[in-house]
Parts: structure tokens; C-alpha cells; sequence
């Protein structure tokens, strides 16, 4: 009992002194979030861009996507590495299993031993991979995100697949077209915060304040959360609610798939239009049945196919990553680099029954 | 775990057995030199040999200050959680805790806490984790593994309620440099992290192997009631080590969210497996009472190195998870079978007299 008593007392003598020690140290001027100085190193090279050299013979250069395997970042890298054979470099696609923030790093350092030339990222996160990256860029390694930015001091180049503005405004345009400019139309997204959808939701919205859309009304914005059955049901429940709707946009692969099946099965096949951003693979069956017209992506193939042209371009020293330099990325003609290096890949591709046929992803 | 009794393949001799007996397995086994601690650390310098004669770029400091650096979270937990082994527990909560530490020592920044008070106050709440887990051992009386396996999810919870799906980047660059690995001890490949887990290898070491404590250890491991009896306090001493675990890994989400520079609720997730499996291919008996602190770090740092040798020469994720898969069951398999051929042939050789 008595060891006891003396344990318990010490113990409290302990954490009283931690609690003294902690109270000390806040009142010493610690390091806080204000006091942090601020990592003003911008990694861009000084190096002058010379737009009319070369591309050099055997690059090398690395696709790290987000995860192996992951079908969508498979056909850009698959892409992007033919795309090196065209023009004599080699490419090779490695990465994580995983799609953790840290898991990318190891295979940064690595591909800085193996002395690449290009580092082309889709990154988990945008900061994790910050500190090997610009390690990379120190040993003048290009870096190129794609897909999924990181901070924008850790890459010289992203290429972005369309920007939100073209991509919300399109859509609406293409539906108005079809409809010819009349009835209730309706919006079914995937969940109710997701940043991409909700940024071309409200260039959607932006658009349809045209006059030439004075005659379209906007219903409702359904959510099916990027779950079929949810997108199904929701589906469903749009058009019992408005059995005159007219047109329904839908800028989620999922979101759309889904929405095509219920139309697919239904009496409504034919009268209402869908639209929205899908795979052709997904959408073949519903376009060559009918259900579907047309409907948007931006092609996965000349992303790959750009990002690579774009990092060999770097390594080559056509540019160095600065606003408005130029070059040209093979069969999809020239680029022009715009603000903070960013490289938009162009308009959404079209696809319907013509030409749906010549894509397979 | 450590409550089963003896089982009928640990190379240790029943009490009841003629001391000829033992001295002849023993001379057996070191005639052939098969201690399986002893082979991972020739695995070790075997594979680090092929690396520096195959690979370019392996051998260059600033890769081998990456391969070890990249691994420091997992070789500091690996420590504590030797000892845990050693005593028959385990603690399947350490990645957890990690991300925990890690979540908080960013929803505490965010806050405009100074770094040099969240330090311990992250490492207090490593304790605060550590005790519970050891209550629920040691005074409630669960089994370590399903005590952990709740832990494991609660401890992940409490990370994401305190950072939410936020990811906090922003960290002090005199801290941030100490973990990464372009900052190395001058003139060596050694990070500050390594540097850190090699001064407490050696004291763990000398812990495990040259004290009382350590002694205890194996005692409570290879028989809990008797070493109870013996007046070991494994109670006392098995609460001791899970909360030296609760602060180890959570000071290993500190030196994760530094290195990364990236605090995240998710940081660290499925980390407890490499720990545990580096542990057991260090030779480490799972069923307590036997290992090595020595077969436990050439296990972390076999893991480490061989991933950096894999990733380098380009071969595949899947194919090096199959390779670290083939090494965890030859580690688990390996000394249980040259014990039974151990055995069978003095069983020959002595008649195939029954046992007791």
C-alpha cells in the first residue's frame, strides 16, 4: 500500500511537471504558423527558353500516375509513352499500388537515381511530394504534372484536360443545340461538395443567363453522389417529378451511365435528351441504341500525348516553363503556356455515333 | 499468445528433460550456424552487396540516405514493438497512432499553437494511447490483439475528427529540414532521424539484452504465470511498454508529418503491418519469449533496402509485395522446421523414448 501511494504520487509529480514545462514553453516565443517564414524559393529555371531547338533523341522520361492500375491514368501514360517513341525517347510507367500521399515520394527519389529526364506526376498530394520533386528539379529533371496538380512551385508545367469554364459551357451549348433552345432541362451531379462538379455547375448556370436560353429553365440539380444506383434512382425521380423535362446534363461518368440505363429502359427513351461527360466505352451501347446523342470527354489519349510532348519540350530547352512561351505537341499542333505554367489540353471531344467507334477507354 | 502454455515446437527443452538432451540440440544448432537472426543480417549485406555491384545510383549517399530516411517512422515503432513481442503482446494500433499524432500536430498548427509546445503535447497523448491500450491489457485482462485491433480504429477516428479530410502543409522549415533527407549529418548518408533511431537501437538493445527489465521480458513471454511466480511485475512491465510504444508511435507521426511535410488524418495508414513484419523477419518469436533486437532492426532494414533495390531496378509493386510476402512465411517457417528436424533426429537417436 505504501509503494502504492508513493507510485501514484510520483506519477502526479510527473505530470505536474510536464504541465509546468508545457506552460514554459508556451510563454517562451515558440514557433507558430505567423512566425514561420514562408518558403519563398521558386524552383523556375533562369535558364533561357530557345523555341527553335531541337527535341533531343533519347529522352528519358517517367509517368508516375496516382496509382497503378488505375484504368483512366493507364490509357494517358500508355499514351504519352508512345507518344516518346514517336519523337525517339523511351518512356516507362511506374508507381504506387496505392494511392497514399507518401507512397509517391519513394518512387521520386528513385526515378532522380535512375537520372530521368522528365518526371511526369498525377499527384496524391499536392505538397507531399513537393520536397522530392523540387530535389528532381534541382538535378535538372523536368517536372510535369498532369491530371492532378501539385503546388505550383514543385512543377514546371501542368497540363490541365479542359478548363471548368470551357467544359460547364459546352455542355450547355451542345444540350440548347439539341433541344433547340426550349424546355425544362436538369442537372444531376455527383455529390453535393464536390469542387470540379460544383465549378461547372455554376458556369452552367452562368451560361444558361444568355438570352438565347430565355426560353430554357433550369428545374433541379439532383445529386446521385457518383453511385449508380443512387444516380439511377435519382434519375427516376426527376422524371417523375417533371414529366415535361426536356433535357438532363449530367458531367459525371458515373452520373451519366446511370442516367442513360433508366432513360434506356423507359418510355422516355428518345424525348428527354441526356448529355454530360462519359467514357465511350461506358456509353457505346446508349448511343448506338439511341438513347444518347452525344455526349463529352476530353480524350484521355492526347493528354498523355500533350504531357509528354510537353516534358520532352522542357528537356529539350524549347521552354522553360515561363507564360506565353510556345511549341508544338506533334499531330495536336502548338501550345501556349499560360499563367503559372499551366497548359490547357483544349475543348472536350464530341462524341456520338460517327465517331464513338475509334475510341475504346 | 504469451498466456499459451509451451508449445511443442520452441527448441527450449521441458524442464523435465536430461540436460544431455539440450546440450546436444544446442551444439546441433550451432554447428550449423542456423540462427535465423543471423541469417537476415547476411540477407542484409547480401543484398546490399548485389545492390553496390548491379545497380546504378544505389550506392550513391543520397540514395542510401533516402532508402534508410524512408523508413525511419516504421524502425522507430519496430523498437518498442520488439519488446512487446518478446513479452507475447502485440500493438496493432501504432499506425494509428501515428496518424493521430500527425493529424493533431496539424490541427494544432492550424491552430497557432507553437511547434515547440505541440511536441508534447502529441507526445503526452502517445502516452494517453498507450495507457489505454495497456489498461485493457493489463487490468481489464483482453488479449493484446483484439484490445489493438479496436484501437487501431479508434485511435484513426480520433485522427480524423481532429483534422477532418484537411491536409496541413505548411510546417516551420527549421523543423521540416531535420527530417527530410537532403539533411544529413555532415560528411555521412545519415539523416537525423536514422541518427535518432540508431541511438535508441543501441539503448533498447542493451535494454533488452543486459538488464533485468530486458531478462524480464523474455521470462514473461515465454511463460507468463511462471515468470509472475518468479515475482517478475508483468503487469507492471507490459503497461510500461505499451505506452513506450503510444510515444514512440506517436512521435513517429511527428517525424512523418515533418518529412512529408504534409499532416494528414490518413498519414501512416497500413504502416502496423510493416512494423509487425519486419519485426517477425527479424526472427522474432511471435508467440514471445524468443528474438533478438539485432534480427528485428536487420529485418527493418532488410525490408528498406530491398524495396529501394526493387523500385530502382523498375520492378513492379506487386512483384516486390510477393517477394516481402515469401520472406515474412520463410522467416515464420524456417526455424520451426529445422526445429522439428532437430527433434526427429534425436528422437532417432534416442530411441524415440515418449515424451515425459
Amino acid at each position: 500500500m505504501i509503494i502504492r501511494t508513493a507510485a501514484r504520487r510520483r506519477a502526479a509529480a510527473t505530470a505536474a511537471t510536464a504541465c509546468a514545462l508545457a506552460v514554459a514553453l508556451t510563454a517562451c516565443s515558440g514557433t507558430t504558423k505567423d512566425s514561420a517564414e514562408k518558403d519563398t524559393t521558386n524552383a523556375g529555371t533562369a535558364a533561357k527558353a530557345d523555341p527553335n531547338a531541337p527535341l533531343k533523341k533519347g529522352l528519358k522520361l517517367a509517368f508516375l500516375p496516382k496509382q497503378i492500375n488505375n484504368p483512366y491514368e493507364k490509357i494517358v501514360d500508355e499514351a504519352g509513352i508512345a507518344a516518346a517513341e514517336e519523337y525517339g525517347a523511351t518512356g516507362k510507367e511506374v508507381g504506387p499500388s496505392d494511392a497514399s500521399a507518401s507512397s509517391q515520394v519513394s518512387y521520386i527519389n528513385t526515378l532522380i537515381q535512375q537520372r530521368q529526364d522528365a518526371i511526369l506526376i498525377a499527384a496524391n498530394d499536392p505538397n507531399a511530394v513537393c520536397g522530392p520533386l523540387k530535389q528532381a528539379m534541382k538535378k535538372d529533371i523536368k517536372v510535369v504534372a498532369y491530371d492532378s496538380d501539385t503546388a505550383k512551385d514543385c512543377r514546371q508545367l501542368f497540363i490541365n484536360q479542359a478548363s471548368s469554364e470551357e467544359i460547364g459551357r459546352s455542355l450547355v451549348q451542345h444540350l440548347g443545340e439539341q433541344i433547340g433552345y426550349q424546355g425544362k432541362i436538369a442537372i444531376l451531379s455527383a455529390t453535393q461538395n464536390a469542387t470540379n462538379q460544383n465549378t461547372w455547375i455554376e458556369f452552367m448556370k452562368d451560361e444558361l443567363k444568355l438570352p438565347k436560353y430565355k426560353n430554357m429553365q433550369l428545374v433541379k440539380v439532383a445529386y446521385g453522389d457518383d453511385a449508380d444506383q443512387k444516380s439511377f434512382q435519382q434519375t427516376q425521380g426527376l422524371l417523375q417529378a417533371y414529366p415535361d423535362l426536356k433535357g438532363i446534363i449530367s458531367p459525371t461518368t458515373v452520373g451519366i451511365a446511370a442516367a442513360a440505363r433508366y432513360l434506356g429502359d423507359s418510355s422516355y427513351k428518345g424525348k428527354v435528351v441526356l448529355n454530360g461527360l462519359g467514357t465511350p466505352n461506358q456509353m457505346r451501347k446508349y448511343v448506338k441504341d439511341g438513347t444518347v446523342e452525344q455526349f463529352s470527354l476530353w480524350n484521355p489519349e492526347e493528354l498523355g500525348y500533350l504531357g509528354s510532348y510537353a516534358a520532352a519540350a522542357l528537356a529539350s530547352g524549347q521552354i522553360t516553363g515561363a507564360e506565353g512561351e510556345k511549341f508544338k505537341a506533334g499531330k495536336l499542333g502548338e501550345y501556349t503556356i499560360g499563367k503559372d505554367g499551366e497548359i490547357i489540353l483544349g475543348e472536350p471531344t464530341v462524341f456520338n455515333k460517327q465517331n464513338i467507334d475509334k475510341f475504346d477507354f | 499468445m504469451g498466456m499459451a502454455p509451451d508449445t511443442q515446437t520452441a527448441p527450449r527443452p521441458p524442464a523435465k528433460a536430461p540436460a544431455a538432451r539440450a546440450t546436444t540440440a544446442g551444439e546441433f544448432v550451432k554447428s550449423v550456424g542456423l540462427r535465423w537472426d543471423t541469417a537476415v543480417g547476411a540477407l542484409l549485406v547480401a543484398v546490399f552487396v548485389v545492390g553496390l555491384g548491379t545497380t546504378d545510383g544505389f550506392a550513391s549517399g543520397e540514395n542510401l540516405a533516402f532508402a534508410f530516411n524512408d523508413i525511419a517512422e516504421i524502425a522507430l515503432i519496430a523498437l518498442p514493438m520488439t519488446l512487446l513481442v518478446v513479452a507475447g503482446q502485440v500493438d496493432l494500433s501504432v499506425a494509428s497512432m501515428l496518424g493521430l499524432g500527425s493529424a493533431l500536430t496539424g490541427a494544432l498548427w492550424n491552430a497557432g499553437w507553437a511547434f515547440e509546445l505541440i511536441v508534447p503535447v502529441v507526445l503526452l497523448v502517445g502516452v494517453a494511447g498507450g495507457l489505454l491500450n495497456g489498461w485493457l491489457v493489463t487490468r481489464v485482462g483482453l488479449p493484446s490483439l483484439a484490445v489493438t485491433i479496436g484501437t487501431l480504429a479508434l485511435y484513426r477516428g480520433l485522427a480524423s475528427v481532429a483534422l477532418g479530410s484537411d491536409a496541413v502543409t505548411d510546417f516551420p522549415q527549421t523543423y521540416a529540414s531535420w527530417a527530410v533527407d537532403t539533411t544529413t549529418i555532415p560528411g555521412t548518408f545519415v539523416t537525423y532521424p536514422i541518427a535518432l533511431f540508431i541511438t535508441l537501437a543501441v539503448a533498447t538493445a542493451v535494454l533488452l539484452h543486459s538488464t533485468a527489465f530486458g531478462r524480464s521480458l523474455f521470462a514473461i513471454g515465454a511463460q507468463e504465470e511462471a515468470a509472475y511466480f518468479a515475482g517478475i511485475r508483468v503487469k507492471r512491465f507490459k503497461l510500461i511498454l505499451f505506452v513506450v510504444t503510444g510515444v514512440f508511435s506517436a512521435f513517429a507521426g511527428i517525424v512523418f508529418t515533418l518529412r512529408y511535410g504534409s499532416a494528414r488524418a490518413d498519414n501512416g495508414l497500413g504502416f502496423e503491418m510493416l512494423v509487425i513484419a519486419s519485426v517477425l523477419l527479424g526472427g522474432v518469436d511471435f508467440d514471445g519469449g524468443k528474438g533478438t533486437l539485432f534480427g528485428a532492426v536487420a529485418g527493418v532494414l532488410l525490408i528498406g533496402v530491398l524495396k529501394n533495390l526493387l523500385t530502382l531496378n523498375d520492378v513492379p509493386n506487386e512483384v516486390q509485395v510477393i517477394v516481402t510476402g515469401l520472406l515474412l512465411v520463410a522467416s515464420v517457417l524456417t526455424p520451426r522446421v529445422i526445429a522439428t528436424v532437430i527433434e526427429r533426429r534425436h528422437r532417432r537417436a534416442t530411441g524415440a523414448a515418449p515424451e515425459s
